[in-house]
């Protein structure tokens, strides 16, 4: 196999890069584009839906609209990225031929096979069982088919994976460890595989009983094993943002980890401790004891939210620490101030790990509070949360390097500079808006996946407050910025990557259109205390956990305020 | 740079910056703190959920509901009985396609043991503007322990998507003061 490898030397970076896992990032790439521009209008369609004056579809439409909206954003557009970023960080970054090119091809079309399957067998109008499809309400046996065809797909995608590993040290193309980066994908690639495990155990027999082989399904069992799969797969996202976060770092400011061994062992956290999450869809069930849930929603006392909270310092601490030793030294601020904003893959990944951590990790973690789940389970709040997570953190990272990537991969200049160099910007104050306001709807008490909450076609009726409805109304206004930002991103993508200039292939790029610094040559020795000082990100990380604190007790607060209940 | 290996091959070995272990050690602890609060408040908090549930069919849950309406029926609203059932005593909310089935009326300050399931699929009990939300599985009878401290007419809204007609689905609890 090796023989029929060829390589090409990649004049910006100096990494061996092999033609098959280049070819793979590009397809599965281009997938994950497309899918997002469906996903992305399915999206925008319900929020016009949800604003009152506008209210966009009718009733069958709107469900439809979210199921689709459902699995084609939180799932093909993720994975499809996310296996090209297994094939960037394996094959890549470590210098080495792809493992079994052909079986990488099989990912591809397996997955694409079963996201078409899925979208048509939604399309057809009766299959709005939403995302979740939680019997006894059924969908077409098609729509369980599609979503297994597409998970062996990413399972065979993490094979190659593993392989791929396996080869490079076999044929030792690196040496001493692997990349961080490389190991945060490791740390996706191995949830993903228990994650497609629990999705195979629960959706096979989902499926069988579509087809009436089997007769029942217990409701509360779906719900357990199918969040082992519906939430562990967040936590695939993400590790590979933070891989992600990582990477850009490193490439547009020659940011280097504070710590290898710290970063390492929180990634290493989310491994042993995210799969617990299934818990926080279990809080409000009937029979399951509160010592199960209380141990399980918190990860085990917390562990894998402590993984996040020490990226949450180790990120932007690596970048003030890059960024001092180019002598941005002055007061607490002044390597944030200059550091290079125009460059969208930095912007996108800066603004990625603040709203992730401010919009999407605190109110997750007081979501996921056993008893606070009461004021908030099933209501807007949830979205809104997941919504800053997957949206405002995975998918603008994901956007952030491709900047790079197109320019590394796909070998082509990235067009529109202006139009890309805003569209972080634009994206995430969409985004920011989309989650405010539906997790402050949801605090007012309105239901998600909710076609009419004036209740007109009702029995009897119940008035929310209209400040319920002004959220609502923003919410469709920030929506519309949000799908601008989403379309600028796919017009610049998609013109840069068929249209854009070529790049020679002796040719040196700038990491993205406008690139503040180069890559900078390796930052202070890690470890040591005397050279390194990150006064900035200590002053960031403690506005973080003062916010933090707060907003949890103020929950505490509101659901003292209940009936008695017990 | 965290795009190529470490640049000591010995990495494990390296010291952990100061900074970085003392929010180790604080983001752990706080870690701590949020995990015990749980555990005090099922001590010294008003507010939790039952772990009180059966295993029961549609047909008998169906048959508790409609005895407590046979038997403490006061009214009748369009559609829906408003039952009244006596302080202190199990009363029973079903849920099904689409409405949350029957009425209630509850005496401020009293207490109740509220039995909640659902006879088809699954459905979102969500008390409005309460905004105490509970899943309803079919199958399961999850029985809670309640006691309404403020007098009214409270909404019950349907959270969990339960087909075409969800969002019709709702019913109502009224609280009267009788003291």
């Amino acid at each position: 196999m090796s023989a029929k490898s060829t390589f090409r030397i990649c004049p910006t970076t100096g990494l061996k890069v092999d033609r098959d896992a280049e070819n793979l990032i590009k397809v599965n790439a281009v997938a994950a584009v497309v899918f997002l521009l469906i996903g992305g209008l399915f999206g925008l369609s319900i929020a016009l839906t949800r604003w009152p004056t506008v209210h966009l579809l009718p009733a069958d439409w709107f469900y439809l609209a979210l199921t689709a909206h459902g699995f084609d954003v939180l799932l093909a557009w993720i994975i499809f990225f996310e296996m090209a970023i297994l094939y960037f960080a394996s094959a890549v970054l470590l210098n080495c031929r792809l493992a079994a090119p052909r079986w990488a091809w099989a990912q591809f079309g397996l997955m694409l096979v079963g996201a078409l399957i899925a979208n048509a067998t939604v399309l057809a109008g009766n299959s709005s069982v939403m995302f979740t499809s939680y019997p006894p309400l059924q969908a077409s046996p098609w729509f369980y088919l599609g979503l297994i065809l597409f998970a062996v797909g990413a399972l065979i995608g993490c094979a190659v994976f593993f392989g791929t590993l396996v080869v490079a040290k076999d044929e030792k193309t690196y040496a001493g460890s692997v990349p961080l980066v490389t190991f945060g994908a490791v740390t996706a690639a191995i949830i993903a595989v228990f994650t497609l495990a629990s999705g195979a155990i629960i959706l096979i027999p989902t499926w069988l009983w579509s087809l009436g082989l089997i007769s029942n399904i217990d409701p509360l069992m779906y719900k357990l094993v199918w969040w082992g799969m519906g939430h562990s797969s967040q936590q695939i996202n993400v590790s590979a943002h933070v891989a992600v976060w990582y990477a850009i770092g490193a490439m547009v400011l020659g940011a280097k980890p504070i710590s290898e061994k710290v970063s390492r062992m929180a990634f290493l956290m989310y491994i042993l401790f995210l799969q617990l999450a299934s818990a926080h869809h279990m809080l409000v069930e009937p029979g399951v004891s509160s010592s199960w849930k209380i141990f399980n929603t918190s990860y085990a006392m917390y562990l894998a939210v402590l993984g996040s909270m020490i990226h949450g310092l180790t990120v932007p601490g690596s970048i003030e620490a890059a960024q001092r030793a180019k002598g941005y030294t002055k007061g607490l601020f002044e390597w944030l101030r200059k550091a290079p904003w125009g460059n969208p893959a930095f912007a996108g990944m800066f603004l990625s790990l603040v709203m992730f951590g401010f919009l999407g990790g605190i109110s997750g973690v007081v979501m996921g509070t056993e008893q606070i789940n009461l004021i908030m389970h099933n209501t807007l709040y949830v979205p809104g949360h997941f919504h800053a997570t997957v949206v405002a953190g995975t998918t603008l990272a994901f956007m952030a390097i491709t900047y790079l990537v197109v320019p590394l991969i796909f070998r082509r200049h990235v067009m529109f500079p202006k139009v890309a160099q805003l569209q972080p910007y634009v994206f995430a104050l969409g985004i920011a808006g989309i989650s405010l306001f539906m997790m402050g709807a949801g605090t007012l008490g309105v239901p998600r996946r909710h076609w009419d909450i004036t209740f007109a076609d009702a029995l009897t009726t119940f008035q929310f407050s209209p400040a319920a409805f002004l959220m609502l109304a923003l919410n469709g206004i920030f929506a519309c910025m949000a799908a601008l930002g989403g379309a600028m991103y796919i017009v610049v993508v998609v013109c840069s990557v068929f249209f854009g200039r070529r790049i020679g292939d002796t040719e040196k790029v700038p990491l993205g259109p406008v690139t503040g610094a180069q890559s900078a040559a390796a930052v202070a020795h890690y470890g040591s205390a005397g050279t390194l000082r990150i006064p900035g990100t200590v002053a960031l990380v403690g506005v973080f956990f003062v916010s933090f604190i707060l907003y949890y007790y103020v929950n505490w607060k509101y659901l003292a305020e209940l009936w008695p209940l017990r | 740079m965290a795009i190529t290996p470490p640049s000591e091959r010995i990495w494990w070995k390296e010291p952990i910056h100061k900074v970085e272990l003392v929010w180790v050690i604080v983001a752990f602890l706080w870690g701590l703190a949020m995990f015990f609060t749980m555990i005090w408040w099922h001590g010294f908090g008003q507010q939790n959920l039952s772990n009180e549930a059966y295993r029961i069919t549609p047909a008998q849950y169906a048959a508790k509901v409609d005895e407590m309406i046979e038997d403490h029926t006061v009214r009748q609203e369009g559609a829906f009985p408003v039952v009244r059932p006596p302080p202190g005593s199990d009363v029973y909310m079903m849920g099904r396609v689409y409405m949350w089935w029957p009425m209630l009326e509850l005496e401020k300050g009293q207490t109740y043991r509220l039995h909640l399931s659902s006879i088809d699929l699954q459905h979102g009990f969500s008390l409005q503007p309460l905004n105490i939300n509970v899943q309803v599985h079919p199958g399961y009878e999850m029985v809670m322990t309640l006691t309404p401290t403020t007098t009214g007419e409270f909404g019950i809204v349907c959270n969990e998507y339960c087909g075409l007609g969800h969002h019709t689905m709702t019913g109502r609890i009224y609280v009267v003061d009788r003291t």
